[in-house]
């Protein structure tokens, strides 16, 4: 892919960072509380389609599943909370144990009460599930399709699992989190959501730079490697199995660590972040905006959500009709997605169609670069 | 004794209504290696169109068949969700050949599709839409030969089609008229209720068994053996078999897999049509209803394989059984003075939510030993 078509010089790279970062800081400001909740909500959200460029856009994982670690994040965040503030309540634990007649904590939710602890299971819990879920499925080199319709069936599983465990989870009602307290404040409250959008933006930018890193150096070229033939990966002495595992696993965690700062700005998690729609809907965030170029995942993610909402506003039933035949009309006339298309060959030959410039022969690297000619 | 005979009647039950959705789902990955995630949704389609055929039926000109309407709407079922997998298929499909992936998402796609268009339009104007799909797939084969090699075939294409649109637009508005239920949109679940004969018990061995189960496996049995005889015994059935086995091959060998592709995705769909008349038996019919079903289907497909159709009846049956096992705690029955630590697993499990998790476990544990499935497609390919 020739990405030489747009190429900023450092200083427009310089001036719109300044710009970036000085519209995330006046943000606040600028928008109407409900607004900025979901523009921070939809930037966590492209922290997930970050996760899903990694592994389907780098390594040709169509994973249906990222729902389960996104929840999972979420739960842990929310476990946090609702211990943090149920000091008030019988036993000291949170409310709604006493509607189920619960009287003892159950004992996974005991490390919880640490924040720091909270901190690392964010994003380490999600990992390691999905290390292990990788590894298991990995190892018997099960891909393509039927590694998508695993994903999705074990979805369904933890799915039914959460909603079915009222006793330990609360079930189907999930855990509420705008109504707890940190640092004495309300998590709903302004101020609180304020910081949080912060974080927010700040950490979409840190997973934005990892991955960069990530796939920059031979690693990247290995999972790319996988992407577009894996045999022979395989056969030049590289154990695919290992690359996948750790790629799966990373993009779980930033799943996490995405379901945790969307469960914060919702005011609650629940099973539902766990449905097979929402799961699919993370794939055609990443696909609209560009597989494999990760910028267009961030941007796939919050232009989708925000298109989502505003239709959804004016049109509710037509919101549908529209989603589907946006994955429709991606999958088949623009595969590489708005972003993919705008780096390749897109615009010059949209321009060339109508004779705007003049028409290559051979190949534009050949034509176009003088600099290798001389 | 009794015990087994009960579990094993509930088992086939569920693995039968597993079987008829995963048949065609199993079919058309076979072939094409492709996994239609709107196979849910031509079920639904399959549902809604024994509902309206029970509604049809009611009409006083067609009460007195009123009774035999479930049979006439398997083969409608069929025909409709055929139809709508044929143009999938043609429109879609085709061009992503060879991206499975992306086939995946465009089919997902299609299903919401499907499903909003069962919510937002009214149900009349869904059966006119299909008559005049049908009629315009259709008139073009009845052709003859003279026109079909002229070179105004566009023309006449062009009048069978506006002609179909015209038959299709009047039969929407005469239905609208007729049962005004039909002429509204509404996202509500519907009831489609069984004719007399079919509701009830029967007795089996001093067993009470519910007559619409019985009938789901009936119409089960009938369509694997259908489709086992079409595909061992007629000339399309042995294409079918041969680009399963090897695409490229049967190409060169002058079969058309364009046309073994259409085919196939029309039975396949079809076939989940008809699956469609057997859920809406069991319970009410809504938009939603094929997603409750999908994801056994899929597991049938991952557990069974894809190279032999025995896979597919063994995972079915097998993921039934197991299902009312673990769902209805019978271990405990079967084995009642189990340890304590056991037991409190088994009961722990004991839901029918809770079963598919063990289930699913359990699948995920047979992959590590057979990764491809009960029955694996033979071959030498690194791929495979």
């Amino acid at each position: 892919m020739n990405k030489n078509i747009i190429k900023f010089n450092g200083k427009v790279k310089f001036i719109f960072w300044v710009l970036l970062i000085a519209f995330i800081v006046a943000a606040p400001a600028l928008l109407p509380v409900f607004r900025l909740n979901l523009l921070g909500r939809y930037l966590s959200l492209a922290i997930v389609a970050l996760g899903v460029d990694l592994i389907w856009g780098f390594t040709g994982l169509l994973s249906l599943g990222q729902g389960i670690f996104f929840t999972l994040g979420g739960y842990c965040v929310a476990m946090y909370l609702q211990l943090n503030s149920s000091s008030e309540f019988p036993n000291n634990i949170p409310e709604f144990f006493a509607l189920y007649g619960v009287k003892d904590l159950p004992i996974f939710w005991a490390p919880f009460k640490s924040p720091l602890f909270t901190l690392f299971a964010i994003w380490l819990i999600p990992a390691v599930v999905a290390g292990i879920l990788g590894f298991l499925v990995f190892r018997n080199r099960i891909k393509g399709v039927y590694f998508s319709i695993l994903t999705q069936a074990s979805l369904l599983v933890f799915f039914n699992f959460f909603n079915g465990q009222q006793k330990l989870i609360n079930g189907t009602n999930g855990l509420k989190t705008d109504v707890t307290q940190l640092f004495g404040q309300l998590v709903g409250s302004e101020l609180i959501q304020r910081y949080i959008f912060w974080i927010t933006a700040f950490l979409v930018i840190t997973a934005w730079f990892f991955s960069k890193w990530l796939i920059k150096g031979r690693f990247g070229n290995i999972l790319i490697g996988i992407r577009d033939d894996e045999p022979r990966v395989r056969f030049t002495g590289y154990n695919p199995v290992i690359f996948k595992t750790i790629i799966f696993s990373i993009s779980g965690a930033l799943a996490g660590i995405s379901g945790a700062l969307y469960t914060v700005q919702s005011g609650i998690v629940s099973p539902q972040f766990m449905t097979v729609p929402f799961s699919i809907e993370m794939v055609i965030w990443v696909a609209v905006g560009g597989r494999g170029t990760l910028l267009g995942a961030i941007l796939g993610a919050v232009f989708i959500n925000y298109a989502k909402s505003l239709v959804s506003e004016a049109l509710p039933a037509s919101w549908m009709f529209i989603q589907g035949s946006l994955f429709i009309l991606v999958v088949t006339t623009l595969p590489e997605g708005i972003l993919g298309w705008l780096y390749s060959e897109g615009p010059r030959n949209l321009l060339q169609k109508f004779g705007f410039i003049r028409k290559i022969k051979t190949y534009p690297s050949l034509e176009l670069n003088k600099s290798s000619e001389g | 004794m009794e015990l087994l005979l009960d579990s094993l009647f509930n088992g086939v039950a569920i693995g039968s209504v597993l079987l008829i959705a995963a048949l065609g789902l199993a079919i058309v990955f076979g072939l094409m290696g492709v996994i239609n995630l709107a196979h849910g949704e031509l079920m639904m389609l399959g549902a809604y169109t024994t509902y309206v055929t029970q509604l049809i039926f009611k009409l006083p000109t067609l009460k007195p068949f009123y009774n035999w309407y479930v049979i006439i709407s398997i083969f409608l079922a069929f025909i409709v969700s055929g139809v709508v997998g044929i143009i999938l298929e043609k429109t879609i499909i085709r061009k992503l050949y060879g991206s499975p992936l992306e086939t995946l998402l465009a089919t997902w796609g299609v299903s919401l599709i499907l499903q909003q268009f069962v919510r937002s339009i009214p149900l009349s104007y869904g059966t006119g839409l299909i008559v005049s799909l049908l009629i315009g797939l259709l008139l073009p084969l009845f052709f003859s030969k003279k026109i079909k090699e002229s070179i105004k075939f566009k023309y006449y294409k062009l009048a069978s089609w506006s002609f179909a649109v015209l038959v299709g637009i009047l039969s929407a508005e005469l239905i609208s008229s007729l049962i005004s239920k039909l002429g509204r949109a509404s996202a509500r679940n519907v009831d489609v209720t069984a004719p007399a004969w079919m509701r009830g018990q029967i007795e089996i061995l001093g067993n009470t068994f519910p007559k619409t189960r019985l009938m789901i496996i009936i119409i089960t049995l009938i369509s694997v053996i259908a489709i086992i005889c079409f595909l061992n015994q007629s000339a399309w059935g042995i294409r079918i078999r041969a680009v399963t086995q090897n695409r490229q091959m049967s190409d060169c060998l002058g079969i058309s897999t364009e046309k073994v592709d259409v085919i196939t995705f029309g039975i396949g769909s079809g076939l989940a049509g008809v699956a469609g008349v057997a859920v809406s038996l069991l319970g009410s019919v809504g938009p939603n209803v094929g997603g409750n079903y999908i994801v056994g289907c899929f597991m049938v497909v991952v557990l069974g394989g894809v190279g032999n159709l025995l896979g597919t009846i063994f995972a079915s049956f097998g993921i039934g059984i197991m299902t009312d096992l673990i769902g209805a705690g019978r271990i405990l029955n079967i084995w009642p003075n189990m340890p304590l630590p056991l037991s409190n697993i088994i009961n722990f499990f004991a839901t029918t939510s809770m079963a598919r998790v063990m289930i699913f476990a359990l699948i995920v544990v047979f992959l590590q030993f057979k990764p491809s499935g009960l029955f694996p497609q033979k071959g030498r390919m690194v791929e495979s």
